[in-house]
């Protein structure tokens, strides 16, 4: 274990944010932190033009850049967080995707009751009409 | 032991489920902290749940395209993200117990929060001298309180981390003050998180309108 804890060495967990036991030494580990980094530089720099730029058909930049957080956010998991798919992090992944469904389940939700309480709501001008 | 659990522990290890006893409380208080971690994303999303829904309502008042500059927030970005790899430096700084490396790279962890609240504070200051404070509309509320939460978030993490240096310093690599390390990490890293679905949703989507 890269970590060199004789209390952390089991073979079917690892906590979260620790790396696998086969992660190598300092240079390999600094080298995926440095992988993650221009990754992440990459993605936000993309995110960041795609905002202000007139190059792209306008209507598909909201969408675009979901994406590309998305994907960000999936580098960090995985790069600064070490979150992975081996069988030694079921247990950090199973909670994630639980969280993630709750997530959803929370911003979906709440946006599409609120849109559909928007749109069935009387305008508030008439509101204020029949109030007096 | 009786004799029956004893054969029946060797029947689990000759089935392959080998019982390793209970985990080690390394992997039980990381795996905890990032339950509260994945409670902390649930309450943000209620936040940008909250957000997405007021964004519209401005009661006349600015827009986020007429307020936001996004200048300044790609320099907070840049600030975090790299703030997040020195602290990737500093974990590894810590597993392999080296104390100069581990308050250098905090140190320098340090100063990028630190730059990054500063950042954030003058834009809240510019915004309420411009007359776009929390009160101005329903927008600016839903912004000040998401922003703000993600702010607060980072300046308790700031805060973690100058107990995290004075610890190590006074202290050393034990093994309680390694596991607070490895919780530290994982509340920097998934700040930095947060900040990505704040610069997508709130500044680049919002300039855009």
């Amino acid at each position: 274990m890269t970590n060199g804890f004789d209390e952390a060495i089991n073979d079917i967990d690892v906590a979260p944010g620790d790396e696998h036991a086969d992660g190598g030494g300092v240079a390999q580990r600094v080298v995926g932190y440095l992988t993650g980094l221009g990754l992440a530089i990459l993605l936000t720099a993309t995110s960041f033009f795609v905002a202000g730029t007139d190059l792209v058909w306008q209507p598909s930049i909201p969408v675009a850049l979901v994406v590309l957080a998305i994907a960000q956010m999936g580098v960090h998991l995985v790069f600064f967080l070490h979150i992975t798919t081996g069988p030694d992090n079921t247990n950090n992944v199973l909670a994630l995707a639980f969280g993630v469904l709750i997530v959803i389940l929370l911003m979906g939700g709440s946006l599409w009751i609120m849109a559909n309480l928007n749109h069935n709501m009387m305008p508030m001008d008439q509101i204020m009409q029949m109030q007096r | 032991m009786s004799t029956v659990a004893l054969t029946e522990a060797h029947q689990g290890a000759a089935a392959g489920r080998e019982w390793n006893g209970p985990a080690p409380k390394r992997i039980v208080t990381g795996y905890g902290f990032w339950i509260f971690i994945l409670s902390d994303m649930i309450m943000f999303a209620t936040f940008f749940a909250t957000y997405a829904v007021l964004v519209g309502q401005t009661a006349g008042g600015p827009t986020g395209h007429d307020l936001f500059d996004l200048r300044n927030v790609a320099i907070e970005t840049a600030f975090l993200l790299a703030s997040s790899f020195t602290c990737g430096l500093a974990s590894i700084a810590a597993d392999v117990r080296s104390k100069n490396w581990f308050q250098l790279a905090m140190a320098v962890t340090c100063v990028l929060g630190l730059g990054f609240l500063t950042l954030e504070g003058q834009e809240f200051a510019s915004l309420v001298a411009r007359g776009a404070g929390p009160t101005r509309s329903a927008f600016l509320s839903a912004f000040f309180t998401l922003v703000g939460c993600h702010g607060l978030h980072v300046s308790a993490g700031t805060l973690w981390l100058l107990t995290m240096m004075a610890q190590v310093f006074t202290k050393g690599f034990r093994p309680d003050i390694q596991r607070r390390i490895l919780c530290f990490a994982l509340f920097w890293h998934a700040l930095d998180i947060i900040w990505i679905a704040v610069f997508t949703i709130v500044y680049l989507l919002g300039s855009a309108k």
